[in-house]
């Protein structure tokens, strides 16, 4: 590529955990450790009327509601979501009681002595069930544009559709763990987690203690897509309240079936969509409704709801447009950030009905989307502007050439072999950093460099490695500014200790919004350091004056950049058994620079594969609240033999003017776009139209029965 | 049970319940942390390990079963030239990412590159199926095991360990 910063340096971990010397939770030990192991609930809505122990052997404890110091309660955005389940519990899997001591297996004898006596109520475990009800709703938010009721009383045509996606879980390799320790009146929790700083005011909040007597700090992560954002706090505090009521470090790590049952997912959703066509053909108007089930606990299931309501009319810009957002409680367990944050709903839902509204036009996909496309300037869905250039013409035109798009999507459907062959295109973006006002008003980020007498440079910073690469990229930025070799910079798993909070490592913002400002620390450093003594800058987050927003009306400029992505799918789909086999994804993005070229492709790639395999094979259901697929034999992740080939390009020379040498977000899109373009070539495949994901075999099987 | 078995080129005797998990004796007993648990179940593969030149999910192998076995686990693995070939040419095609499953997978291109000196990109594939990767997609670490298997055949030093 030909930015400098694009070339691929070697990444500074790789070497470590090939050798398995990188240092997991699971792998890090102290003297006089004792385990804790959770106690869960095994029913779906519930009053715990007594909990009976078995007698309990020398060194071995129970810790529950009783031992939390200050409030039981996880502190998110709202204070619904329970540490411990003190009277009643709200899903299966929701966290009754620890036991902690030196011996698993004793452990293990003590939980099943433990009997707690239940009085069942009835649960709600369905959007539909939960609608009819009316404690049910968590949140609901409306967006408007234009004129909607006139368009729609002048429509010439009106057409509704309804689309449904799945549950997903993240499995990252590495489960959810924590060490708390509790020494010299001072609470340290070590963890595998995204955020430190949600960590840290989750635990000061659960024992009521000044800040000043927490810390936390990340062991190297082994993986996490959102389910080490907000989830991760809950383990710390178990940890952190166990080693205060035994005085001994507690480690907790949750095996397998234990993370799958009781950690979040992403929202299922139900989206559906009344559009509106004028008398010259175009569309006029759409009234759409998101619906998300938020599980149990609200969680950060307003701000999913409210990325998965301005990503839903996709790139395209309508001019008279209601959105709807509700989310609802359901005795199932949390829902909660996934890479995409609510956007991959989105995007599944607009870009289908897209598809189908150019079917009932009459005119190919891609030719009739085209005619929609956002543009410089153009009204966003809240009524903000598009602006920057937008690239998805020359990408499309780009991408059709590669891949012989016009002449495969006009073959006819025959069976050759037992397979039916599809291909399928979807157009997408993702909002980069924090939705609406977040950066400016909540995070307020902040980041430091140190230059040091041995001529290093250290980047304070709260943003955690967790595959992604920025312990190489943020690297990069600093040695770039300052014209130092990439060795001289130092980047460090975050300790609150030592680093300012320089906010969460989520929503596609750790390159675009912390590079900036590690950028802009490196400038300053290089003008006013000498390379022999010690000295620190600090730089706090400006917001792009451009940017305007009103969290009240939900109107305005809900990020103030995207990255613009566009994918081709090949499928196959075997005739008798309803198997997909997706051959090809090609994917071509704008993330403004790329800041190395390995990882962003890693980045595009990792994230195809999960978008692909949610579209696919990735089921998970629940039945009366439970889960029917609670370990890795049931939930099915793609394998080496199940990702398809796939190729990645980048759009280069597209600087983003506030991003670090011109980059944006990257590391959500890929999910965003994958599982529509999937599903579009499935049902190019069968020529029957898919309206919801997973798109499991018996989808595929009823789909070539109804054309028969 | 007493039990003796080779670990990474050195004989090695324990007392040990033999219907303990091979991978909890890798781990607690000798230390060996790059053999990861990553589901328990034999299905992701992180805690993978050789069986003489068999790799063998260590999660469902009782240490009993290993008596008189030899073992070879990452630890042992690294002081090896081919496991220098590997790190490079995984690090030179973006093949680690969070690094969870690479020890594992590691081991799994060992076992393929110790039968076959040239794999096909599908024989590669299929070597690593039992393995999960969440973060890469797996394509760019098949690419770090054909650079590894073309490296290894041109430096003329595939014979050696």
């Amino acid at each position: 590529m030909s930015h400098k910063i694009s070339q691929s340096a070697v990444r500074i971990d790789s070497d470590d955990k090939c050798r398995g010397t990188a240092r997991y939770i699971g792998d890090i030990t102290f003297d006089h450790i004792l385990y804790g192991r959770t106690v869960r609930s095994t029913r779906a809505r519930a009053k715990i009327r007594t909990i009976t122990f078995p007698d309990m052997p020398e060194g071995y404890y129970i810790i529950d509601a009783s031992d939390i110091p200050g409030k039981n309660c996880v502190k998110m955005i709202q204070e619904d979501f329970p540490v411990f389940a003190s009277d009643r519990v709200e899903y299966i899997g929701e966290p009754v009681l620890l036991v902690a001591g030196e011996d698993r297996e004793e452990i293990d004898r003590i939980i099943s002595g433990i009997e707690i006596d239940y009085e069942d109520l009835s649960p709600v475990t369905s959007i539909m069930e939960a609608e009819s009800r009316d404690d049910a709703l968590f949140i609901e938010y409306h967006v408007h544009k234009g004129e909607p009721a006139t368009a729609f009383e002048q429509a010439d045509k009106i057409i509704e559709a309804t689309y449904e996606t799945g549950c997903q879980e993240h499995i990252y390799l590495e489960t959810q763990g924590m060490t708390g320790l509790f020494r010299d009146g001072r609470i340290t929790v070590y963890g595998s987690l995204q955020c430190p700083y949600y960590v840290k005011p989750a635990l000061v909040h659960a024992f009521g203690w000044e800040e000043e007597r927490f810390r936390v700090v990340q062991t190297t992560t082994g993986g996490a897509f959102g389910g080490k954002e907000e989830f991760p706090s809950l383990v710390a505090i178990h940890a952190a309240v166990a080693a205060f009521k035994t005085g001994k470090p507690v480690k907790i790590i949750y095996d397998r079936d234990e993370d799958i049952t009781a950690s979040t997912k992403r929202h299922p959703s139900v989206i559906q969509f009344r559009t509106g066509f004028d008398t010259s053909g175009r569309i006029s108007c759409m009234d759409i409704r998101v619906t998300l089930d938020g599980g149990a606990y609200e969680g950060l299931t307003s701000v999913v709801l409210q990325r998965a309501m301005f990503a839903v009319t996709g790139v395209y810009e309508i001019p008279n447009l209601t959105v709807h957002g509700r989310a609802f409680r359901t005795n199932t367990v949390p829902a909660g950030a996934f890479r995409g944050f609510g956007a991959p709903q989105a995007f599944f839902a607009v870009e289908m009905h897209m598809n189908h509204l150019a079917g009932y036009r009459g005119v190919d996909p891609l030719d009739f989307k085209r005619s929609y496309l956002y543009k410089k300037g153009s009204k966003t869905s809240t009524g903000g502007t598009i602006h920057h250039p937008v690239f998805l013409p020359e990408m499309i035109d780009r991408l059709i050439s590669k891949t012989g798009y016009r002449k495969k999507i006009r073959k006819t459907r025959t069976s050759v072999s037992g397979y039916r062959y599809g291909i399928g295109c979807s157009l997408f973006l993702h909002g980069c950093g924090f939705t609406g006002s977040g950066e400016k008003d909540k995070i307020k980020g902040k980041v430091k460099l140190r230059g040091s007498p041995d001529g290093t440079v250290e980047i304070l910073v709260a943003n955690v490695e967790m595959g992604q690469g920025p312990s190489t990229t943020l690297r990069k930025i600093a040695a770039q500014a300052m014209g130092l070799p990439l060795d001289r910079i130092v980047y460090q798993n975050p300790d609150t200790d030592r680093v300012p909070d320089s906010g969460p490592t989520v929503a596609s913002r750790t390159a675009m919004v912390v590079g900036y400002m590690v950028l802009e620390g490196a400038e300053r450093l290089k003008g006013t350091w000498n390379g022999k003594e010690e000295k620190t800058v600090e730089v706090r987050y400006h917001h792009p004056d451009f940017v305007s927003w009103d969290q009240e009306q939900l109107s305005g400029d809900a990020y103030p950049a995207y990255s613009w992505g566009v994918n081709i799918a090949e499928v196959r789909v075997d005739v008798l058994t309803g198997e997909i086999r997706v051959d090809r994804i090609h994917g071509i993005y704008d993330i403004g620079t790329v800041l190395d070229e390995l990882i962003a492709r890693g980045q595009m790639e990792g994230g195809i594969a999960q978008g692909a395999g949610w579209a696919t094979i990735e089921v998970m259901e629940q039945e009366k609240g439970r889960l029917k697929q609670c370990s890795m034999t049931d939930y099915v992740i793609p394998t080496a033999l199940d990702v398809p080939s796939i190729s990645v390009e980048f759009l280069e020379n597209r600087p983003y003017e506030l991003g670090p040498f011109g980059a944006k977000g990257a590391g959500e899109i890929p999910l965003v776009g994958a599982p529509p373009a999937v599903a579009a070539a499935v049902e190019h495949a069968l020529g029957t139209p898919v309206y919801r994901i997973p798109i499991k075999p018996e989808h595929i099987i009823q789909g070539l029965h109804d054309e028969d | 049970m007493k039990i003796e078995f080779t670990l990474n080129g050195c004989p090695v005797s324990l007392s040990a319940d033999p219907l303990r998990r091979l991978l909890d004796v890798l781990r607690e007993d000798f230390g060996l942390t790059g053999v990861k648990e990553g589901c328990g179940e034999g299905e992701c593969g992180a805690c993978s390990v050789l069986l003489g030149d068999d790799l063998i999910p260590s999660c469902l192998v009782p240490v009993g079963n290993v008596q008189g076995a030899e073992i070879t686990t990452i630890e042992g693995f690294q002081k090896t030239h081919r496991y220098r070939v590997l790190s490079r040419t995984f690090a030179e095609a973006g093949a680690v990412q969070c690094g969870f499953c690479t020890p594992g997978i590691v081991m799994a291109s060992e076992a393929l590159l110790r039968k076959n000196t040239s794999p096909t990109e599908e024989e590669i594939r299929e070597s690593l199926s039992g393995n999960l990767c969440r973060c890469t997609g797996y394509s760019m670490i098949v690419d770090g095991v054909v650079r590894a298997s073309k490296v290894l055949s041109e430096d003329g030093t595939y014979g050696n360990v």
